[in-house]
This record gives structure tokens, C-alpha cells and sequence, in this order.
């Protein structure tokens, strides 16, 4: 099954590169990045001055029919749902799209220093881990496993790159 | 498997219901929902929930009137509020009413996991009086923490002594022994497992972002800190800090170290919260720190609370049992992240690997084996492969090198004076890291020459 990145107000080239490489290296699936047409304004919270991820899938649903695989869209927007303060990202559970935000896994917002390489590190794992809920599997006691909760920026960087054992088996195309 | 504690979502809008619901749902909840108060009040006294979460405000009943009608029927019922805002007075009666905590709309999603695990974990608590664990006699290894050597099972031994404990643990051996890894097997056997073992290496951070890494900041603390961020103490909570390279800290960082490890309290910098964590101690380091202490470059109170149980790792020259083993762990390793199908070592090469000295210990034959794999050509590593393994002649060697170590001695030098004493070039070229490379020069006595 293959997978397909969307980029939606994504704006560093190199990092959805090394992305593809990296997810390459992963799985045997192909990784192809591919161009939706999706007004992410329509889907912006003045009041919150932050993007809706639930409505923004629900749009790409609509768009993606011809895609037989796995979707994550990846943006730069900050993202929410409703009751929470920001998400890092949201996946259909044992779906096809998933949408990940880079906007809160860069570094300069926490320590106001830029650090590429740890920013490539928390998409490669918060890609993983959206993907992993695309293929079924919810979150994961076992702390070296990218599938384990990670709602704080801390715990994505604590957390491991790879999926454990348990949860390795129900993916498909990984490479062990 | 542990049966999945259930919740039931009570919101009058459905948009907050499923957001609410998908969340939950991956975080391995089983999950309801209930559009009201009167619906949410039938599905309770048809079915058992572990936990509701209850919107103050819905049309109809309430979420305050449905609190009492759900208390009346079960006072242990477990039940969060959440409104839109927050108040004093409003925060009072949810309270007084029962309710185990409220939060307030949009909620951070660190702060709704840790309340409602809080939450959970109390109940379970309440209802089976104690937490029971499985009894496991065997240690349980990281899989990469390899040997059957009879100094690695002394070490196994010791890790099943100290893991049921939360007493401090020093871990002393040289670089790349796999200190990390034994922390790591301390921490997985004890009943802390469920809780992540934060490592924090104290020689590679300056002592201003130390501070910031260990304690945490708040946000604004420091210029571009546009977000508050929890330290490492703060992240093992309930579960293990690992403090690599204690000896390389400061001594004003070490008064802060020893009253936190003894307070188990702390503030985050630019914060006035006092936060408690319940962490387990483990540290570790390749210097004599009682000779620190001596030199009054280590403070002696906190060398005494650290030093409670001691692990010793043996270099691997001192366990070359151990290296066939190890050479074939990181053979089946590397070959499936190369996808090379390299399958063993030849004898001759496995001869070499035995009777080498390894200064830079397992990490080092672990890089000796990925170099080999990646110049190897075929299903056998060889002695060509290794990359020590060159002719004297191409490293401008005078006859007298014939041991290996004088032959390491000679090529690091060189290698050195070729690239300035720059030290991360030479490291790369060497293919080791800087501080294998520190060590070997520190044992070999190495100098830059004088011009």
C-alpha cells in the first residue's frame, strides 16, 4: 500500500525531502508527495488563530479518492480540535488520511534556538505515529515505541523512532 | 491483557463529543458518548463507566445537576467537568459537589492525560487497595545489552539486587561499556517500567542550558521561549533520570542536583510553582570522582548520596569471551538495517576482534563491524574488512610498532598531526567519537607537537 504526503502551507522543501527519504528507507511502500488543492483558510478559527484538523481531513476525504494507499497531510499551520489547545497531529484510526503540524515540533519555541536536525527527528516520529493510528494502532505503554502518547513536545522527543514489537506487526510494508 | 477502562463523554455539541471521543479512542480507552444529561444518566445506570467527562453547560440538565444525580446512585463515581470558563465560585461547587477536578476549554492535552490517568490511577488504586505487578525472578535485558561472560552475569546479578529498590545506583566503567544500557536494565526491571527512563548526558550541555534541560523553564523564561517547556526531573516523574557524565557538572549545578535529589522538589527556571516529582536516581561516569572530590572539584555530600550501590562494567578487554557474541548481535543488526546479508566473521577475523584491546569498548567494535559491513564484499567479514587492519607501511610505521596498541598509538598520532589536532575531524576519519577519541589520547599520553 503506498503512502502519500500532501504539503499544505508547507514551506521547507528540505524537510519534506529528507521526510520521503526517511519514510523510503521504512517501509517497501512507495512514497510519492502529491498536490491537493486545499484552501486551508476555509478552515481557519479567527477566534482561536488556528486551523481545524478534523475539517481539513474531512476536505481532503473528499479529494483523494484516486489515492489508493495511506495520505498524511503535512502543514506548518498550527492545528486544533475542539477542547484541546493545539494537537501535533490527528489520524483516522484504522483509516486512510492522517494530517501532522510542524508548526510546535520546531525548537525555537521552546528554547529560541533553531535545531533542523531535532525538527527532523520529531516529524519522522510524529509522521510514524500518525501513520501507525492510519494502520490500526492506538497509543503504546512501551516508551521506546514511536506509537506511544506524546501530547507534550517532551514526550515526543523522550519516545522512540521505532515501532515496538507488538505494534510492528500490524504494519504494513515496514521494514524490520 | 488489562481490561480498557471505560469513559463516557457528556457534551451537548457534537464537534466537542467527537473530538473528544477520536482522542480517546487513541489513547486505548473504550469510549461512549452522550448528548445530554438525561441520556448520559441512562447509559450510567444501564452500564459501568471508570470515568465521565461532563460539560457544565448543556440545555436540560446540567452538567453540576447531572454530577449530584450520578453521585446519588455511585459517591465513587469518578466524574471531570469542563466549561468554557472559569470561575472561582463555579470551581467551588464542582468540587464541593464531588467532582474530581474541572478543566477549562481549549485544555492543554498534557494536562487532560495526566488528569485523567491521575484520575484512573487513583480509582485503581481505591479498588484493588494495591497495585499488583507481576513477579518476574529472571531479568528482563535490553536487547542489546549482550554478554554471558561471568563478569556480565555478576553484573545481571546486581541489576535483579538493586532494580526492586529505588536506591540510588553509580554506574562506573569506561566509555562505551554500555553504562546507558545496564541504567536502562535497572529501570525496566523495577516497578518504575511503566514510566520512561529520562537520560540526561551532563558533559555535553553548558551549564547555563543545564539548568533549563534538568528543571524545565516556564514560558518567557528567556528570550524566544515562546513556550513552557517541563525538564527532565519533571518527565521522570515516577520513573528513573539517568545523569550521564556526573563528574563533568559544575560545583554551583551540583548544590542544585543535591538538593533536588534530596527534596525531590524544584522550580522551573523563571517559575515560582514548586514542582514535586518521585524519581529513581541512576548515574553515571568514566572518572575517578573520588579523586574529584579530593581536588574539591566535586562536592563530598553529594559524591556520599550518589555512591549507595555501585555497578562496575568491565572494559572488553577484560570480557573477550563476550566478543564473539557481541560481533554477531551487531552483524544480524547492521545487516538488516543495510539489508546486506553479511553472515558471520571469518576465523581469522574473529581471532583479530578477540585479541584486540578495544579502548573505546563495545561502542568501538560496534563501529568496527559497521565500517567492515559497509567495505566488505562479500557474506564473510575478513581481516581487510576491519579498519585497523592496515599495513604499516601505508601509515609511515617504523618497525617497532608491532603490537596493536603501539600500531593504534602511532596511526592516531598521525592522523591527529594530520588534521591539526582538530578533534572532531580526526574522530570522523577515525570513525569513533570525540570522546573514545579523548580517551585513547589521554591513555597514550599523545601531545601536539611544538613548533
Amino acid at each position: 500500500m503506498d503512502i502519500f504526503i500532501a504539503p499544505l502551507k508547507f514551506y521547507s522543501a528540505p524537510l519534506l525531502q529528507n521526510l520521503v527519504t526517511e519514510l523510503s528507507k521504512r517501509f517497501s511502500s512507495a512514497i510519492h508527495v502529491i498536490d491537493l488543492k486545499i484552501n486551508l483558510e476555509d478552515f481557519f478559527s479567527t477566534e482561536r488563530e488556528q486551523y481545524f484538523s478534523t475539517q481539513i481531513i474531512a476536505e481532503a476525504m473528499k479529494l483523494t479518492d484516486k489515492f489508493d494507499g495511506k495520505i498524511i497531510l503535512l502543514t506548518d499551520v498550527d492545528i486544533f480540535v475542539p477542547v484541546l489547545t493545539f494537537i501535533f497531529g490527528e489520524a483516522q484510526l484504522n483509516g486512510k488520511h492522517s494530517i501532522l503540524s510542524v508548526c510546535r515540533l520546531h525548537e525555537e519555541f521552546y528554547s529560541g534556538v533553531s535545531d533542523e536536525h531535532l525538527l527532523f527527528q520529531r516529524t519522522v516520529k510524529e509522521a510514524l505515529h500518525e501513520l501507525g493510528h492510519c494502520y490500526g494502532l492506538r497509543h503504546c505503554v512501551d516508551w521506546d515505541c514511536v506509537m506511544h502518547s506524546s501530547p507534550g513536545i517532551e514526550e515526543v522527543d523522550i519516545k522512540g523512532n521505532i515501532f515496538c514489537r507488538k505494534c510492528i506487526s500490524k504494519i504494513e510494508g515496514y521494514k524490520t | 491483557m488489562d481490561k480498557k477502562e471505560r469513559i463516557l463523554i457528556v457534551d451537548d455539541e457534537k464537534i466537542v463529543r467527537e473530538s473528544l471521543f477520536h482522542w480517546f479512542e487513541e489513547e486505548d480507552y473504550d469510549v461512549d458518548t452522550a448528548e445530554d444529561g438525561e441520556t448520559a444518566l441512562n447509559k450510567y445506570e444501564k452500564e459501568k463507566f471508570d470515568l465521565l467527562l461532563v460539560d457544565m453547560k448543556m440545555p436540560g440538565m446540567s452538567g453540576l445537576d447531572l454530577l449530584s444525580k450520578i453521585k446519588a446512585i455511585d459517591k465513587d463515581a469518578l466524574i471531570i467537568l469542563i466549561t468554557a470558563f472559569a470561575s472561582v465560585p463555579t470551581a467551588i461547587t464542582a468540587l464541593k459537589n464531588g467532582a474530581y477536578d474541572y478543566v477549562t476549554k481549549p485544555v492543554d492535552p498534557d494536562e487532560l492525560a495526566h488528569l485523567v490517568k491521575k484520575a484512573l490511577e487513583q480509582r485503581a488504586l481505591k479498588i484493588e487497595n494495591i497495585q499488583l505487578k507481576e513477579n518476574i525472578d529472571e531479568i528482563i535485558k535490553p536487547d542489546n545489552l549482550i554478554g554471558e561472560s561471568f563478569q556480565m552475569k555478576k553484573i545481571y546479578e546486581l541489576v535483579h539486587t538493586v532494580a526492586r529498590t529505588d536506591t540510588t545506583v553509580m554506574i562506573r566503567g569506561e566509555s562505551g561499556t554500555g553504562k546507558e544500557l545496564v541504567a536502562k536494565a535497572i529501570h525496566i526491571n523495577s516497578s518504575r517500567k511503566y514510566f520512561p527512563i529520562i537520560p540526561v548526558n551532563c558533559g555535553a550541555l553548558a551549564e547555563s542550558l543545564l539548568e533549563s534541560e534538568l528543571f524545565g523553564h516556564e514560558k518567557g523564561a528567556f528570550t524566544g521561549a515562546q513556550f513552557k517547556r517541563k525538564g527532565k526531573f519533571e518527565m521522570a516523574d515516577r520513573g528513573t533520570i539517568f545523569l550521564d557524565e556526573i563528574g563533568s557538572i559544575s560545583l554551583k549545578m551540583q548544590i542544585e542536583l543535591l538538593r533536588v535529589i534530596e527534596t525531590k522538589q524544584f522550580n522551573r527556571v523563571g517559575g515560582n510553582e514548586l514542582i514535586k516529582s518521585d524519581f529513581r536516581v541512576i548515574i553515571a561516569t568514566n572518572e575517578p570522582l573520588e579523586e574529584l572530590v579530593k581536588a574539591g572539584k566535586f562536592r563530598e555530600d553529594l559524591y556520599y548520596r550518589l555512591n549507595v550501590f555501585t555497578i562496575v562494567i568491565p572494559p572488553l578487554r577484560e570480557r573477550r569471551d563476550d566478543i564473539p557474541l557481541l560481533a554477531n548481535f551487531f552483524i544480524n543488526k547492521f545487516s538488516r538495517v543495510m539489508n546486506k546479508p553479511v553472515k558471520s566473521v571469518s576465523k581469522e577475523a574473529m581471532d583479530f576482534l578477540i585479541n584486540y584491546d578495544w579502548p573505546g569498548n563495545v561502542r568501538e567494535l560496534e563501529n568496527a563491524i559497521e565500517r567492515a559491513m559497509v567495505v566488505g564484499k562479500t557474506n564473510l567479514i575478513i581481516v581487510d574488512d576491519l579498519p585497523f587492519h592496515v599495513s604499516s607501511n601505508s601509515f609511515g610505521l617504523d618497525g617497532d610498532a608491532k603490537s596493536l596498541s603501539a600500531m593504534e598509538k602511532k596511526y592516531i598520532q598521525k592522523i591527529l598531526n594530520e588534521n591539526n589536532w582538530n578533534i572532531s575531524k580526526t574522530a570522523q576519519e577515525l570513525e569513533i567519537d570525540r570522546v573514545t577519541l579523548y580517551n585513547k589520547i589521554n591513555k597514550y599520553g599523545l601531545r601536539k607537537a611544538e613548533y
